[in-house]
This record gives C-alpha cells, sequence and structure tokens, in this order.
C-alpha cells in the first residue's frame, strides 16, 4: 500500500468509530492482525484533497489507554512501539458531543503522548437535540488542535474531516493537560533516562503496562519492576489519582465551552424502549420472540434464492457433461469439484440473513440490553452477561465469537466462554440441518403458522444453547477463578440500524465464510474424488473384468450394469475401504459406511457433509438425470434390506452427532489462538466428541 | 449511604469507594466523586442496576454498586 500518510482511529466503544472508518475508507479495507498479538487490525486507505492517499487503521474502542481487556490493550502499544513502524502519523479522536466529559478523558491522554492529534466531535446533531451547545472554536482553541464538528452517521463534515487530516502539522502542538511528573516524579524520571524515553507520559505507561507490552524484553520488564519497587509505585492508585486530575482539567475545560440545559430529567426515547424491552416478563418475551423469528426468518426468506443456486449448479453440471469428454477430468469436476461447491454456495442466503440480522441487533443496542437481562441467569451457571454476545454469534459461527470473548475481562468467565461457544449451532451446522430435516420432517403447517421443518430446525437450536448452559455448569465446579470478575458497562443509548453497515457485514461475512469455507470444501472434494475414484490393487480391474463376463452382460440391461459397476467400485475404493474399517464403530448410531466417510471428512469443517454427501451419492444418481444432493439421498437405499438409508432415526441421530462434536478445524485453531495452549482445544475436542458418540447413540435407539 | 440501596429513580452524590480496583474503572467511565447518580431501571432479574452518570447510561452488578458510597 503505497499511503503517504498514516492516521489512527481511536474512541471511545459507541461513538461511531467504525461508521466513520467505513465511510473514510469505503470498500478499500482489509482485517489483518497487529504483530504478535490476535487482535483484529482493521485497515483502509483514503484518498486525501490535496491528492495523498491515507492509510486508516481503526484501533479498538477503548474509554481509557489502560487496557481492561485484551482488544484495548494494542492501543497503546500501536501508539508508543516505534520497533515496527506502526506509530501513526496522526491520530483521529473521535469523541461523542453528546457526552463530551467522558469522551475526553481518552483524548487527553492521547495528547500527552504528543503525537500530533485532531479531534472529530462526532453525534453533533444528537447533542443539539439535547440542547447541549458547543463551542467548537473555543474548544479548539483550549486543546490546541483542530476539533472538527461531523455526523459520521448522515456522512456530514467528512469531507472538512480529510482537509484536516490532510493539512495537519507532523508535529505535535496540543496543549498539556495535566502535569504528568507530578504523578510519579521518580520513577518516570529514572525510566526516562535509562531507557531513553523523552515523553514522561510513555515512561508512565511503562511503568503501568509493562507487564503485557510485548514489545519490551524481559530484561526490561524486570528493570521497571525492581523501579516500581525502588518507588514503591502503586499501579492502581496512580491510575487513581491520574483519572481525578484529568477530569479536573476536563471540568475547567468544559466550564466556558459547553453549555447543558439545566438537569432535564424528563424521558428519554431510549428510557421509553427500555421500559418495554427490558421490562420484567415482556423483555424475556420479546427477547425469545426475536431469537424464534431469526430461526423462521432464515428457512423462509432463503428459500427461493437457495432453489436459484440449486438450479445454476444443476445446469453448470450438465453444460460441464456435454463440454467435456467423458473420462476422469469431467468426473473430477462435476463428482468432484461442482458437486462439492454446490453444497456450499447454496447457503450463502441462508448466513447472508443470519449475520445482518444479527448485526441489526447489535447496532440497534439491543445486544447490551440482552447481556443487561441476562447478566443473573449467566453468573449462576458460571457465564457472564458478556457471555451472551459470543453465544449468540455462535449461531453465525464460533470463530469470530470465540475472538470476540476478549470483551470479558474475567479469565475464568471468558474460558468457560470459549469452551462451550462451540456447541452453539452455528451457521455450518445449518446446511446439514436442513437437508437432514428435509428429507424425514414433512413440510406442513402445525396450529397455522408454524413450518414443522422450521420447529424441528427451533428444537435443534434451542438443544444446542441448553447443552452450552449444561456445560457452563459443569465447568464452573471444575475450573478456579484467577481474579474477581465485574460487570460494569455502557448501555448505549438506541438508535435505528446503519443498513451501510449492515449491509456492509452481511457482505463481509458471506464473503469470508465463501473463502474460508470454500477452500476446505474443494480441496476436501478432490480428495475425496481421488479416494472414491481408485482403488487399492487391482481391484478396479477385478470388479471390470468380472462384469464383463457373459452371465452379467447377458441377463442385466447396459444401465443397471453400470449401476451395480459403480457402486461395486465405491465399495472396493480407497475410500470404501476406509469406511469399512470405521463402520464397527459408527453402527451403533445407525450409519453405515458412507455416512462415515461424510462424518471423517467433515472433521475438516461440518459443511462439508453436503459436499461430500453429493461426492458419495452421484455415483449411483442416473446418468441423464442431474438431481440435486437431496434427492439423492432420498432415493438412497440400503443395498441389504432394500429399506431407505435416512430414515426418521438415522437423520436424527446424525443431526446429534452434528450438534454436539467438535467438527471444524478452524475452531479448534482459533481456541490454541485464544488459549496458547494446546490442552484447552485437545479437552473441548475431547468432551465433545464423547457426547457427540452417545447423544446419537441414545437418539438412534430411541426412533429405532 | 451505598449506591445499591438506592430505589429506581432516586438520585445520589458519589462520596468516595470502598474498592480501588474497581474504583479505577468506574471513574475512567465518569463515575467520579461529585458526580450525581440517579438509577434508572433494574434488570427484570433483580440484578445488574442500570444508572444514568455524566450523561449516559451505566450498568453494574448490586455488589459492584455497593462500593459506591453516597454523599
Amino acid at each position: 500500500m503505497n499511503a503517504n500518510i498514516r492516521v489512527a482511529l481511536v474512541g471511545n466503544p459507541n461513538t461511531g468509530k467504525s461508521t466513520l472508518f467505513n465511510i473514510l475508507t469505503g470498500l478499500n479495507q482489509k482485517i489483518g492482525n497487529f504483530p504478535g498479538v490476535t487482535v483484529d487490525k482493521k485497515t483502509g486507505t483514503s484518498q486525501l484533497p490535496d491528492g495523498r492517499t491515507a492509510e486508516i487503521v481503526d484501533l479498538p474502542g477503548t474509554y481509557s489507554i489502560y487496557p481492561k481487556s485484551k482488544d484495548e490493550s494494542i492501543v497503546f502499544s500501536v501508539l508508543a512501539d516505534k520497533s515496527k513502524g506502526l506509530v501513526p502519523d496522526l491520530v483521529v479522536v473521535i469523541v461523542d458531543a453528546s457526552n463530551l466529559k467522558r469522551n475526553l478523558l481518552l483524548y487527553t491522554q492521547i495528547a500527552d503522548l504528543k503525537i500530533p492529534v485532531i479531534v472529530a466531535l462526532n453525534m453533533m446533531d444528537v447533542a443539539e437535540k439535547a440542547g447541549i451547545k458547543i463551542n467548537v472554536d473555543l474548544l479548539a482553541k483550549k486543546l490546541g488542535v483542530p476539533v472538527v464538528p461531523i455526523s459520521a452517521r448522515k456522512a456530514e463534515g467528512i469531507d472538512k474531516l480529510k482537509i484536516a487530516i490532510a493539512y495537519a502539522n507532523n508535529v505535535a502542538l496540543q496543549q498539556d493537560t495535566i502535569d504528568v511528573h507530578s504523578l510519579a516524579p521518580g520513577i518516570i524520571a529514572q525510566i526516562s533516562g535509562e531507557m531513553q524515553i523523552d515523553n514522561p507520559y510513555v515512561a508512565l505507561q511503562l511503568a503501568h503496562q509493562h507487564e503485557t507490552l510485548s514489545y519490551l524484553s524481559t530484561e526490561e520488564s524486570d528493570r521497571i519492576e525492581a523501579l516500581e519497587q525502588e518507588h514503591s509505585f502503586h499501579s492502581q492508585k496512580a491510575q487513581a489519582s491520574e483519572t481525578i486530575a484529568r477530569y479536573n482539567f476536563i471540568n475547567d475545560l468544559l466550564y466556558d465551552t459547553v453549555t447543558k440545559p439545566q438537569a432535564a430529567h424528563d424521558e428519554t426515547v431510549s428510557n421509553k424502549i427500555d421500559k418495554v424491552l427490558t421490562h420484567k416478563v415482556f423483555g424475556f418475551v420479546i427477547f425469545f420472540a426475536i431469537l424464534l423469528f431469526i430461526f423462521q426468518a432464515i428457512f423462509s426468506w432463503s428459500a427461493y434464492p437457495m432453489s436459484l443456486i440449486e438450479d445454476l449448479f444443476v445446469w453448470l453440471q450438465a453444460g460441464a457433461a456435454k463440454v467435456l469428454p467423458a473420462g476422469p477430468l469431467s468426473s473430477l469436476i462435476n463428482d468432484g469439484i461442482l458437486a462439492g461447491l454446490s453444497g456450499v454456495l447454496v447457503f450463502i442466503p441462508q448466513i447472508a440473513i443470519l449475520f445482518a440480522l444479527i448485526s441489526i441487533l447489535e447496532d440497534t443496542g439491543y445486544m447490551s440490553r440482552v447481556t443487561f437481562m441476562m447478566d443473573k441467569v449467566m453468573r449462576k451457571v458460571g457465564l457472564n452477561g458478556k457471555s451472551v454476545v459470543p453465544l449468540i454469534g455462535g449461531f453465525a459461527c464460533a470463530v469470530p465469537s470465540i475472538m470476540s470473548t476478549r470483551t470479558i475481562e474475567n479469565w475464568k468467565d471468558r474460558m468457560i466462554t470459549i469452551m462451550v461457544t462451540p456447541l452453539v449451532a452455528c451457521s455450518a451446522r445449518l446446511p446439514v440441518y436442513t437437508l437432514l430435516i428435509s428429507l424425514v420432517v414433512p413440510s406442513r403447517n402445525v396450529w397455522w403458522v408454524f413450518n414443522l421443518q422450521g420447529l424441528a430446525l427451533t428444537a435443534m437450536y434451542v438443544l444446542s444453547i441448553v447443552s452450552a448452559v449444561i456445560v457452563a455448569f459443569v465447568m464452573k465446579f471444575v475450573l478456579k477463578a484467577r481474579e474477581r470478575g465485574y460487570f460494569i458497562m455502557e448501555l448505549p443509548v438506541y438508535r435505528t440500524p446503519r443498513w451501510r453497515n449492515v449491509i456492509f457485514t452481511m457482505y463481509d461475512r458471506s464473503k469470508t465464510f465463501v473463502l474460508q469455507a470454500g477452500k476446505v470444501i474443494i480441496a476436501v472434494s478432490i480428495v475425496l474424488w481421488v479416494l472414491k475414484s481408485y482403488g487399492p490393487g487391482d481391484r478396479f480391474a477385478q470388479i471390470d473384468k468380472q462384469y464383463a463376463q457373459p452371465q452379467y452382460t447377458k441377463t442385466m440391461t447396459p444401465d443397471s450394469l453400470t449401476k451395480v459397476i459403480a457402486s461395486e467400485k465405491l465399495e472396493n475404493s480407497y475410500a470404501g475401504v476406509f469406511g469399512h474399517v470405521i463402520e464397527p464403530v459408527i453402527k451403533p448410531l445407525g450409519f453405515d459406511w458412507k455416512i462415515g466417510i461424510a462424518l471423517i471428512s467433515s472433521f475438516a469443517a461440518r459443511e462439508v457433509f453436503v459436499g461430500t454427501m453429493a461426492t458419495i451419492y452421484s455415483v449411483e444418481g442416473d446418468a441423464d438425470k442431474l438431481q440435486s444432493v437431496q434427492e439423492k439421498m432420498h432415493e438412497a437405499k440400503n443395498p441389504d434390506t432394500g429399506q431407505p438409508v435416512f430414515t426418521l432415526a438415522v437423520a436424527f441421530s446424525l443431526m446429534m452427532f452434528y450438534a454436539f462434536a467438535m467438527q471444524c478445524a478452524s475452531t479448534v485453531a482459533v481456541v490454541y489462538r485464544e488459549t496458547k495452549d494446546w490442552r484447552w482445544p485437545a479437552a473441548q475436542f475431547a468432551y465433545m466428541t464423547a457426547l457427540a458418540y452417545a447423544a446419537s447413540f441414545i437418539v438412534y435407539h430411541w426412533l429405532k | 449511604m451505598k449506591l445499591s440501596q438506592l430505589a429506581i429513580g432516586e438520585v445520589g452524590i458519589v462520596k468516595e469507594f470502598t474498592d480501588l480496583e474497581m474504583s479505577v474503572k468506574l471513574m475512567e467511565m465518569g463515575c467520579l466523586p461529585g458526580e450525581e447518580v440517579r438509577v434508572s431501571r433494574i434488570a427484570p432479574l433483580g440484578d445488574p442496576i442500570a444508572i444514568s452518570v455524566s450523561g449516559y447510561q451505566l450498568s453494574l452488578r448490586k455488589f459492584e454498586a455497593s462500593t459506591i458510597i453516597l454523599q
């Protein structure tokens, strides 16, 4: 990226920071990682009015430079670690004009690091509505930095902000805020001297944060620790007196720059909404109604686009079969790649709907009310109100949800949340469930409105939440707490969702799903195709030879002969041999060796199941009649009994297995990344597989 | 008097904190001595509570509220 200037966006949570980031960068953004840590780094580029390009870095939202969670710890290191070349040329501090006082705390901390700063005064319209008057020019004069009023939501003032960025000074001109030196004179002087740090506030931060800063060497960190002892430096006491000093500064600052209406305690709209949404009875009723609505929407809204995608692939496969000469290549493309790919792409509509609805819930501020309502219940089972967001996010995908547990400050709460999140029915299970449910559950309405298939799906989702809660409750007694947890959290005012944001999230997540899952699925499809197209030794040749004998060619039609040969070959292929090896283990669950192949390949990713089914059963399909996976599975018969393979018992047993088993390589990887210890993902894998086996066994024998 | 003892709609002024670790977090969030706090609602199950402080809503558990002493 050829950026001329690097700009970091810093601000409190819920100040419209990501909206501003999206406006500034448009679709020119990418998500990476900060070096050494697993915190998402969102960067993008923005064209400045003077023709230069700015690289914009979106830093995690935080109330203060003192980190309370893993994500927040990145802010100071990006601003101070000169070794990695990440230090921005300019920081844009975005503040909420309707709540200047609290927002300016972070500004004063950033300003004291003496990096050039611009203040973006967001939500001016909200402040005006509330009767707050801000003398912007005086504020800018007193701070010594440009203050640009904007409305990120309405995209107002963005041009002026870009001009301010383009013409910003490359030296820090801001006024001092508080007397940093006097906070801890001895230790600041000594750290500054020994480590050649010219900024006293950076030196003070090293004293506070040296234990968590990855860029300090062990010797440096130990030396600072020794200095702390020497000067009897108490981090929390120092933080408390610094915060008080900063608020004194802010109060002086706001005294003649901001006028507020006299104590207007009248009901705000947000308060009125809260009275209903967090009501003793209605609150929970509404919450469950919203969840039910989401699942119904996933089914009913996606039906039409899904059938379009299915038709497209049937058409593509027919086309490929015509164009390509018959042989291994045609077979690989049709039965391997296209069959596998269609199995995944068909679920884009459902995933997009799910992500859109979840992002609306977060965007409106409703999700934090859910956290507020559920905290007491969640605490009973060893979780935390904040675990609700990862758990609900788990309906979409466990990977980002496990990453989002970083907002949970308490170690034990966070670990339990990580351990149970993969039990929540993620979107990758959705293809498996919808396919199996549509095979065995009739599509008709009960009680006029509820679709029987939708109800079956809802039951699977409820089961997932119930199991997560029970496992969490057990773990509450297994794990030992390391520190006390707290639940001090802002309840943002309700807002209408930013539709641009919703659409962007929907697009972004679906893209990630297709790219990540797509890669795995194509790879697995090709491997599977090879495994089922070739067999050990000369078994295939012998089958060909056997069926070339006149007792077969004379008595059977060519059509049924091809079918018999194909299924004989599948059974003798590498995949078939392997499936037979594991068959004794999965037979008690009602699964045959073909399902065994799908189960094993699904340990890479659950959604591979559908593609695998498509690949395996395309062997038996009629060559002239290209069918969808569902039709193929519906017609699948047990060769010994002639009965359909997918009975109610088998389908539900399979769903149980997918509900509990840890069949997702990405989740295993992310759990390791978040816990930095292989024992966590190993324990998770073991307990989930054991649960899966037991649940499938019980359900199969109960329904059989 | 502790913040946790206020009923919905009641107002108080923060005097001091009994817990240093909690006080650091609370003060950063704008809940500091001299500031007016008002209990705006209590969660359906009785805990946590939501207070309005320095122009916005803050939720905290009853236990956490009990570390805030009012004037």
